[in-house]
């Protein structure tokens, strides 16, 4: 055989081995995390709050991080769409298509997309300091929304940059001003698109713990408020593997359990959505 | 006499008004970042001068000696050696998914790598500390002879290496993807194997985009906190082989907020170690965008 084809044989090779090892390593991962996390997943998990001494090993669940993280997501999510969303039509909608000014603001959305979390995690400690705000709701809300914020306008922006221009010229032809169109043409026909953009956002606030450190705080409790601090699912797992009791740590693997099943379900609603939700959609 | 506007008109003007102030404030954001941590690193800035803070490894903040050197060494070491596993392994995959695989193998690749790129990174930490923490323990350091506990640079590395594998390899596809197809059949008509027609003329044709990709994954490890710490020991030693313990910036900035109220300057040093950071990123990351706008005009 000539050399050069031994050469193309054994690049081949190294190339399938490489796609094996980055396809076995997610493998791996999920596989670790469900056969250590699966002996101490239970009902009293996922429906109670930890009670005293929980860790040390006695009852009581990890609800309040479940529903901490959901509200601290939730809220990071409303908050990033009331800025994203906004943002993304301006782009498109109201400025001249691919002028500078519009380069420039994507340009700045792609490095802020980034910046690490626990750099929005210090700034949004800065923030609280400035307005003497306490760990809080609140204060991790404002960390996680400002680091979804550019990935959310960045991808919100991609899907709406596929709207078809002859869809906007054909709504402004019927007499519909730009703000009409954005609203009632440009969301519409984009819309999968936008849930979809919207729950991966989601997905990376939940599973997000370097920006909630300084911000959310702890608690065993689940919030009653705002300004109270609110536990994390990522920092509970965080928090129960310190503990060195086998029961705190399996404990500590079935929340890490808990968690990558939530982000799954929400990246799997996310691909379905994309698909599904095309009712409205001119093709 | 002026005709009044309409209320359609008027809504328009304002909705514009107000996205473009919401469009000028995302924007802001990034000079916001820089000027709020700088406004809190001053304290530390003006009570030491730069080379002491760089280049002195001696951290004891009790007596406000705060010397970064071992962290900056750490973030370093981590960083170079998740890089060094993950960029051959990226390149050779994307190259197979664009050169070899069918359309087929690619749907079914990319969303499983999307999968990895949605994984939390406490969860990656979590893996971390139960798979390659024992394994460096048990298997790689009595092969190279010496006594590690596990949690060092190399668990570091590899953990990292994967969680940067979906930013490289989704980079380097786009780029391999945007080589013309005619280029590909120039070569292969003169009778070139596909690995030679890869590596003499896609490669040269996508080199600069994927720098931009690997200088993207570096940017990404540089400040990936939890998963990073949770498995890298956290000695703040400057390290000498992979098998040390390591203290990265952001593992620094993360495990110490509880009591950085409460000793002086030590909340200004963290910031400034935030400083650092998002600096550093934003630099990596511009680089890397700038790279690759030019890149795909070039191709194009």
């Amino acid at each position: 055989m000539e050399r050069r084809n031994i050469e193309e044989k054994i690049f081949k090779g190294l190339m399938l081995l490489s796609t094996m090892v980055i396809l076995s390593s997610l493998v791996l991962i999920l596989l670790t995390v469900l056969v250590k996390g699966l002996p101490y997943l239970s009902l009293a998990m996922v429906t109670q709050v930890p009670q005293g001494g929980y860790y040390l090993g006695k009852g009581g669940g990890i609800l309040n991080a479940i529903v901490g993280s959901l509200y601290l997501a939730g809220g990071a999510t409303f908050l990033a769409i009331l800025l994203s969303l906004p943002v993304a039509l301006y782009l498109n909608v109201y400025s001249k298509s691919d002028s500078k000014f519009v380069s420039a603001c994507r340009f700045t959305f792609d490095v802020l997309c980034g910046v690490p979390s626990i750099v929005y995690g210090a700034f949004g400690f800065t923030i609280m300091i400035f307005f003497g705000m306490r760990a809080s709701l609140l204060g991790g809300i404002i960390a996680i929304a400002l680091l979804i914020m550019p990935m959310m306008i960045r991808s919100m922006d991609e899907v709406i940059r596929l709207v078809p221009r002859e869809l906007m010229d054909a709504s402004y032809a019927l007499g519909a001003n730009r703000w009409e169109t954005a609203l009632k043409v440009v969301v519409r026909q984009s819309l999968p698109g936008i849930l979809t953009s919207i729950l991966i956002a989601f997905g990376r606030g939940i599973g997000d713990a370097a920006a909630v450190i300084f911000t959310a705080g702890f608690t065993d409790a689940i919030p009653t408020s705002l300004l109270r601090p609110v536990a994390t699912l990522p920092l509970a797992i965080f928090f129960q593997l310190g503990v060195p009791i086998p029961e705190v740590q399996g404990r500590a693997y079935a929340s890490a359990l808990i968690l990558t099943i939530m982000i799954l379900i929400i990246s799997l609603a996310a691909r379905l959505l994309s698909k599904k939700l095309t009712r409205h959609v001119v093709k | 006499m002026k005709v009044p506007m309409s209320a359609r008109r008027v809504k328009d003007i304002m909705a514009s008004k107000i996205m473009l102030v919401l469009t000028l404030a995302a924007v802001a954001l990034i000079f916001f970042m820089v000027a709020g941590l700088y406004f809190k690193s001053r304290p530390i800035l003006a009570s030491q001068p730069l080379s002491e803070l760089f280049f002195s490894s001696r951290w004891r903040p009790f007596r406000g000696e705060f010397g970064f050197l071992s962290f900056i060494m750490g973030t370093v070491w981590v960083t170079g050696v998740a890089v060094l596993i993950a960029v051959p392994l990226c390149l050779l995959t994307s190259i197979y998914l664009s050169e070899y695989a069918n359309s087929k193998v690619r749907e079914w690749v990319k969303p499983l790598i999307d999968i990895l790129a949605g994984i939390p990174s406490v969860v990656f930490g979590v893996w971390g500390m139960l798979v390659v923490v024992p394994f460096i323990k048990d298997v790689v350091a009595p092969f190279a002879g010496v006594f590690s506990t596990g949690y060092s640079i190399l668990a570091g590395g590899i953990v990292l290496a994967i969680m940067i594998f979906p930013v490289i390899i989704h980079v380097s596809l786009e780029i391999f993807r945007a080589v013309p197809q005619e280029v590909r059949e120039a070569s292969l008509a003169v009778g070139a194997t596909r690995w030679q027609t890869i590596k003499h003329v896609v490669m040269r044709k996508a080199l600069p985009g994927v720098a931009a990709a690997v200088v993207l994954g570096i940017s990404r490890a540089f400040g990936e906190t939890m998963a990073v710490l949770m498995v890298v020991g956290n000695v703040a030693k400057i390290p000498h082989s992979v098998l040390d313990p390591a203290y990265p910036l952001p593992a620094l900035i993360a495990n110490n907020y509880g009591e950085m109220m409460s000793i002086p300057l030590y909340d200004s040093a963290l910031m400034l170690a935030a400083l650092i950071l998002l600096l550093v990123v934003l630099l990596f990351n511009a680089l890397s965008k700038m790279i690759l706008i030019r890149v795909q005009r070039s191709i194009r």
